[in-house]
Order: C-alpha cells, then structure tokens, then sequence
C-alpha cells in the first residue's frame, strides 16, 4: 500500500462517520443527539460526493450537490430543533420516549 | 301623383284620440274619482273635436292643391323591412280618406258630445269614453293607413273596439255573448281578407314588385291581369272575392250580417258609431279603396253588386216586423250598407261613398234620437210600448223626422241625393236585377221606417203611467247634436245632386283623382246617359216611397188596414218569417255553431281520454321505472360505496398498530428496509 491518500482513504472515513451517525440515532433517546446523529450521516454523503467528484470525470457536479445537502442539513435542522422545542414543551422533556403517547 | 305632398299634420289627427284613449284607460278611474265626469267629458270629446278642427283645416289645405296632387304623405318611420316587404308607419290623405277622415272625426265627435248625456249616469263613465277615443283612432288608422297592413291593423283594432263596446255593459250576459258573437263572425272575414292581403303581395311579388303600399299596388295591380290564381279564378279575381269577403264580415253583409243586429246590445252611442256611422263602412271603404282591382275583376263586381241589393232587400224585409227600436235601426242599418256595396258594385264608386256619407249623417241621427227616446223612456226599447212622443220631446221628433225623411229617399234631404244615385246608376250599368231589389228595397226602407215614426211618436202613449210621467225631452248635450245631424240629413246632400235636376256635384269632382285609374274611369263612365231615363226612373223610385209610406201611414197612423189582418191574409206564414228573420240565426246554429260545439265536445272528450290517457300512462311508467332506479341505487350502488369504506376502515383499524410511536423503532424499521431492500438487489443481480 502506497503512502498516497486514494479514494479508497476517503470511502473508509465516510464509512465510518456514516455508522457512527447511524449508532448515534439509533441508541440516543435524547432528540438533539438523534439530531446530531442526521448531520453526522448527511456529512458522510457529503465526503462521498467530493471525493467522487475528485477521482471520478465529473468536476463540479459533486461539488454542487455537497453544497445542496449542506443546504438542506441546516434546514433540517431547524426544522427538527423547532419540533423539538414543540414536544418540550408539550412534555417538558426532550426524551424520544415521551412521544410513544402518539402512536396509533 | 308620384310624388306626394309631404306633409306632418296627419299624424296628430291620428294620435289625439289615442292620447285621449290612453289619459282615459291609465288614470280615468282616478281623474272622474278626483275632479267629476266633466274633465273626461272636456277629454274624451276634446281630443276628437281637436282631431276634427285639424281634419278641416287639411281639407282647406287639399283643396287648395290642384286636383291632380290631392294627395299628401306623413311617413313617421319604418316599420317592417323584410324579405322585400317594406312598410312604413305612414298616414296617406287623398280625398277618398280626406271624406272619411271628417265624417270620422266629425259624426264621431258630435256622437262623443251626445254621449256625455247619454252616459252620464254611468259608473264606468272613463271607461266608455277611453274605449270610443280608442275606437276613434283605430277607425283613422284604418282609414288613412298607407299601405293595406296599416289598415289592417286599424280593421282589427275597430273590430276589438266593437267588441269592447257591444259588452260594454258586461254584467248582463246577453250582452257579452253578443260582443262574442261580433267578435267571433268578423273572425271569419277578417280570415278572408288576410288571404287577399297574402295572395295579393305573394302575386305581386311575383311580377317583380312586391309592396302593400297602397299607391304602389294601383301602379302594378294592372300586371296582374290574366294571372292564374287559385281555386279556377284568375288572381285578380281570387283576391278581390276575397277582400270582398272581409268586407261582408266588417260590413255586415250576407251572409254575414248576423252580429249586427245583436250589437245592439251595447249603449246607444256606440250603434250610432260603430254599428251605423263608422265601422261598418270599413268595408265600402275597403271596396272603393281598392277600385282599381275591382274593376279589372268584373266577375267579382257583378258579386258585389249582386250581394248588396240582396242584403239591401233582405234585411228591409225583416226591419218589418221587428218592435226593438233599435233592431229595426240595425236591419236599416244592414239594408242601406247593401245599397253602399250595390252602388260599388255596379261601378259608380262615387255614389256609393257618397252613400256612406250621407248614411252616416241621417243613420246617426236616427240612432241618437231613438237612444234619446230609450232615455226618456227609463230605458224601455219596445216600440209597442210607446206612442204620441211626439208631444213630449219635440226636438228628437222633428230631428228624427228630418232622418226618416231622409233615409226614405224624399228630396232634397240628403239620402234622396245619394240612394237615387245608386239605384239609377245600377240600372245604367245594366244591373237591371239589382235595380229592381233595390227599388222594392227603397219602398220598403219608407215603410218600415215610418211604421217607426208612427209607431212611436204618434197614437196614444202605450206605455205605464209611470213611465208617462217621467218623459221629458232630452238635456241640450243630447239635443244640439240631434239638431247638427238633423240639419246634416237635411243638407248633406247637396254636394252632389243628380244629373237630371242640376249639374252641381263637387263631391264627385272632389273625388274623382282616386278613381281614376284607366280601368276605373271606362266603367265608370260605360253604361247609359241619358237624362230622360233617370228622371223617369227617378219618378219611378219616387211612386216606391210614395207607395210605402201610403201603407205604412195607413196601417198605423189612420189604422184603417189592420196589420195583423194583412198578415193573417197569407196566412202568416210570411209575417212569422220575416218576424223570424228568415230563421237564419236558427239555420247557422244548426248548420255551424251546433256541428262546430259537437265537434268541440268530442274534441275535448278525445283530448281527456286519450291524450290525458297517455300522458298519464307515461307519468305512472315514468314514476314506476324511477321507484325500481331507486331501488338500485339504495342497494346496490350504496352498498358498493358502504362496502368500500367498511374494508377501508377495517384495514387501517388494523394498520394503526404499526404507528408506535417510538422513533427509534421507525429508525430500525427503517434500516431493516433498508438492508433487505439492499440484500435482494444483491441477490438479483448475482
């Protein structure tokens, strides 16, 4: 294995960051960690993106949609924020398992 | 003559009684309820007096003009332009309707003054005289219409006048039955005339020329000639048959004279209008408006004549033996409009007009003197009931007098000068036939006429004391026309005197540029001329009068031949038919009205069985189909609709249990998705 970062470097470190995020939302019970679980597995895609877009033909389409996704990330997230303070305030807490009262 | 004087007068001789019509129907009620009957009086007779003041005023102006450019056009503004048809609302005044205009006006007017006493006792005082201004204005429409459609309006217009006015006193049935009655024979000639109106533009139109306009139909009529109409008569002929045959509904000829003597029914001053002065001319007018056409169909000239001296005797026959005085005044009536079409139907067109002129003088007077006579009477009509009046009202009998006189045919009062006229003019055109009806006509007219005047102004009063004691002579409205018209009986007719005593006839002058077409001035002038023979036969007519007078002054003056006596000589036979009046009104209800009601019945027996059958067979399929439709649709198509609800309910029921909840458990749920999704994919493709 040769001392140069390939692309193959960078699939691993989105690999990993992608199952960490997916850990992160599956085990956390508290809202704002899920959601910073999302921003970990929407970062991963991003690395995808560029390092695709640096090894593979195409030079700025990668790019554009990295900028997309960020884009989309922050909306996300204030979305989620708000529906967070919503359940707040509906149940003065911010752990997931209150909102079971909502099931069918 | 092609170019007629324009003017803009006649309009406001036409629309005035119409203002007055309109004043009287729209706000009459209110204005008699507000201010008293004298303000419909100053209306009502105002607009006609005004109409007839302009009339006169245009008569200066026509004679003013040269005889050949008596003619003057107030076009107003189109009316019907369509397929070739052009019609304008347009009055045209010539001399034949600048005679009829007056005597229109005129005779009408002072018949709107009698009526202000006549009538005044009447509830409906505004009504009566919105209906006369109405009648006045549909009288001149017709008379100075310009084209034959405008006349025609003008015709119906007088006929739902006449109508009105003969049930003017609703509440009693027989007077509504008999309007009816009018209304529904002028139907049949109004139908005739319709046809000719149709057949006439239809055969115009065919040349080339298709117009209704009066003056345009003279300037093409003669292309019609030799053209084929219908029913195996050539056009000409076709369509002057038929305008005849309106003529005989609107002028109560036969056999169509029926109505008239049941429109008696309606106040007295609406007879002496419309049942003797006015309306029933229409036709006569009718007939000498349109001589040009006449005379190129001479088969339908002889028919005219023919009928008229027919009905002139026939109806003199049966004013014999009636005791209505106002029956006999009707039959008088229907005689002398045959004497008007005889004189039109053997070429002397002037006379006839003349006629009706005259007529119209000495018929109203009559009318008016016996209405002031019912008056007097507290409304009593049989003469059998009267007698030695003429001591009580001595201004209705001497007008009254002077009319008899007249209409007998004694000279120089006014009918001498046009019904000598007519029956010397029949025999000179080698009508001999007619002569001879006409003759026995005129000695008859005489008879009945002062059976009349003895019946009810001489002898001892018939009558109840009551009715004694309340005769007066009639108040001055009535009066002072009694004494216009009887002066216009006496002198009316000195315009036009026969040929064997003077020669001084203006009102033939005055007339002749609307009977002068080529055709019309040969037959007017064919025939004799000779001064001998007329006064000869003049003498002859006069021994006629003589003779009836003779009998009835006799028979009921001196009473020295009993009439019942006379009568029962023939076995009365003769007398229960005249008395009858030849048992025509029987014959026509048997022959048309029963068939005609029959036919109705079963008409209406068909249209309650079988049509109402039908369709109350197609409501009950109609109602059965839409019970089985709802049927199907409560059922079936409901329960489709509530089966697919119920599975929808069902299921979610069931799926809502995967909603848990817990986010975590959708997150797994979806990356366990996720991975078979992911898994399977693999799998394929492998």
């Amino acid at each position: 294995m040769s001392g140069a970062v390939g692309l193959d470097h960078y699939l691993v470190l989105s690999l990993i960051i992608f199952t960490l995020g997916m850990f992160t939302v599956l085990t956390r019970r508290n809202a704002i960690g899920i959601l910073m679980g999302v921003e970990l597995i929407l970062n991963s895609a991003n690395i995808n993106y560029l390092a695709f877009a640096y090894y593979g033909g195409a030079r700025y389409d990668g790019q554009i949609f990295a900028i997309f996704v960020i884009m989309l990330a922050a909306a996300e997230a204030v979305i989620g924020l708000a529906v967070v303070l919503a359940i707040y305030q509906n149940f003065r807490t911010i752990d997931v398992g209150a909102t079971e009262n909502l099931s069918g | 003559m092609d170019h007629p004087v324009s003017i803009s007068i006649v309009r406001y001789i036409v629309v005035l009684p119409l203002i007055g019509a309109a004043i009287n129907f729209l706000a009459g009620a209110w204005l008699q309820k507000t201010f008293g009957k004298r303000i419909i009086s100053v209306l009502g007779c105002g607009v006609v007096a005004l109409a007839f003041l302009l009339a006169v005023r245009e008569f200066f102006a026509m004679l003013a003009l040269a005889p050949d450019s008596r003619f003057m056009l107030d076009s107003l503004w189109p009316w019907i332009h369509y397929g070739g048809l052009d019609i304008d609302i347009a009055f045209w005044l010539d001399p034949l309707s600048m005679v009829m205009t007056l005597v229109v006006t005129g005779v009408g007017g002072l018949i709107h003054i009698y009526s202000t006493g006549y009538m005044h006792e009447d509830e409906s005082y505004w009504r009566f005289f919105g209906w006369l201004n109405l009648f006045t204005f549909a009288m001149l429409v017709l008379v100075l219409g310009d084209n034959l459609w405008l006349m025609f309006v003008g015709w119906e217009g007088v006929g739902l006048c006449s109508f009105a006015l003969i049930g003017f006193w609703y509440k009693v049935y027989p007077n509504t039955t008999a309007g009816n009655k009018a209304f529904i024979v002028n139907r049949i000639g109004d139908l005739a005339f319709v046809i000719a109106l149709y057949s006439l533009f239809a055969a115009l139109g065919a040349v080339g020329h298709p117009t209704l306009v009066t003056r345009e139909v003279a300037k093409y009529a003669p292309m019609l000639a030799g053209m084929p109409g219908y029913l195996g008569m050539t056009m000409v002929t076709f369509v002057t048959l038929m305008m005849f045959a309106g003529a005989t509904g609107k002028s109560a000829q036969i056999p169509l004279y029926v109505w008239l003597p049941d429109a008696m029914a309606g106040p007295t001053p609406v007879s002496a209008l419309i049942h003797a002065a006015t309306m029933v001319t229409a036709g006569v007018y009718m007939v000498a408006r349109m001589n040009f056409m006449f005379v190129m169909a001479p088969a339908t000239m002889t028919v005219v004549a023919v009928v008229g001296g027919l009905t002139a005797l026939f109806a003199a026959t049966i004013g014999i033996a009636q005791n209505d005085i106002k029956k006999v005044l009707a039959y008088s009536t229907v005689s002398q409009l045959g004497y008007m079409f005889a004189g039109l139907g053997v070429g002397a067109f002037t006379a006839g007009v003349f006629h009706l002129m005259t007529h119209a003088f000495f018929k109203a007077c009559l009318f008016l003197g016996a209405g002031s006579v019912i008056h007097s009477m507290g409304g009593e009509q049989d003469m059998r009931k009267m007698g030695g009046l003429r001591h009580h009202m001595p201004i209705t009998f001497a007008t009254f007098l002077a009319a008899t006189l007249a209409i007998s045919g004694v000279p120089p009062f006014a009918g001498f000068m046009s019904k000598d006229e007519i029956i010397w003019q029949a025999f000179a055109h080698g009508h001999t036939v007619v002569w001879g009806m006409l003759m026995v006509g005129a000695g008859i007219t005489v008879f009945y006429m002062f059976r009349q005047v003895y019946m009810t102004f001489f002898g001892d009063f018939r009558g109840t004391h009551e009715q004694e004691h309340h005769l007066h002579e009639s108040p001055p409205s009535i009066a002072y026309v009694l004494v216009v018209l009887g002066l216009l009986s006496v002198f009316g007719g000195l315009v036009k005197i026969p040929d064997f005593i003077a020669t001084f006839k203006p009102f033939e002058t005055f007339l002749e540029p609307v009977f002068s077409s080529p055709l019309t001035r040969q037959v007017v002038e064919s025939g004799i001329h000779s001064r001998g023979t007329e006064a000869a036969l003049g003498f002859v007519t006069f021994t006629m009068v003589v003779l009836g007078w003779l009998v009835a002054d006799l028979m009921y003056r001196q009473k020295t031949i009993d009439p019942e006596r006379f009568s029962a000589a023939f076995g009365g036979v003769p007398y229960n038919w005249v008395l009858n009046k030849y048992f025509v009104d029987e014959f026509y209800d048997f022959t048309v009205v029963r068939p005609y009601l029959a036919m109705t019945r079963a008409l209406a027996w068909f249209d309650l069985h079988v049509i109402d059958g039908v369709v109350n067979l197609v409501a009950t399929v109609t109602v059965l189909v839409a019970w089985l439709s709802g049927l199907f649709d409560s059922y079936v198509v409901d329960g489709l609709v509530n089966a697919a609800s119920l599975v929808t309910l069902d299921v979610g029921g069931r799926l809502r249990k995967l909603q848990t909840g817990s986010i975590n458990g959708y997150l797994y749920g979806i990356l366990a998705a996720v991975m078979v999704i992911l898994l399977v994919r693999a799998m394929l493709r492998v």
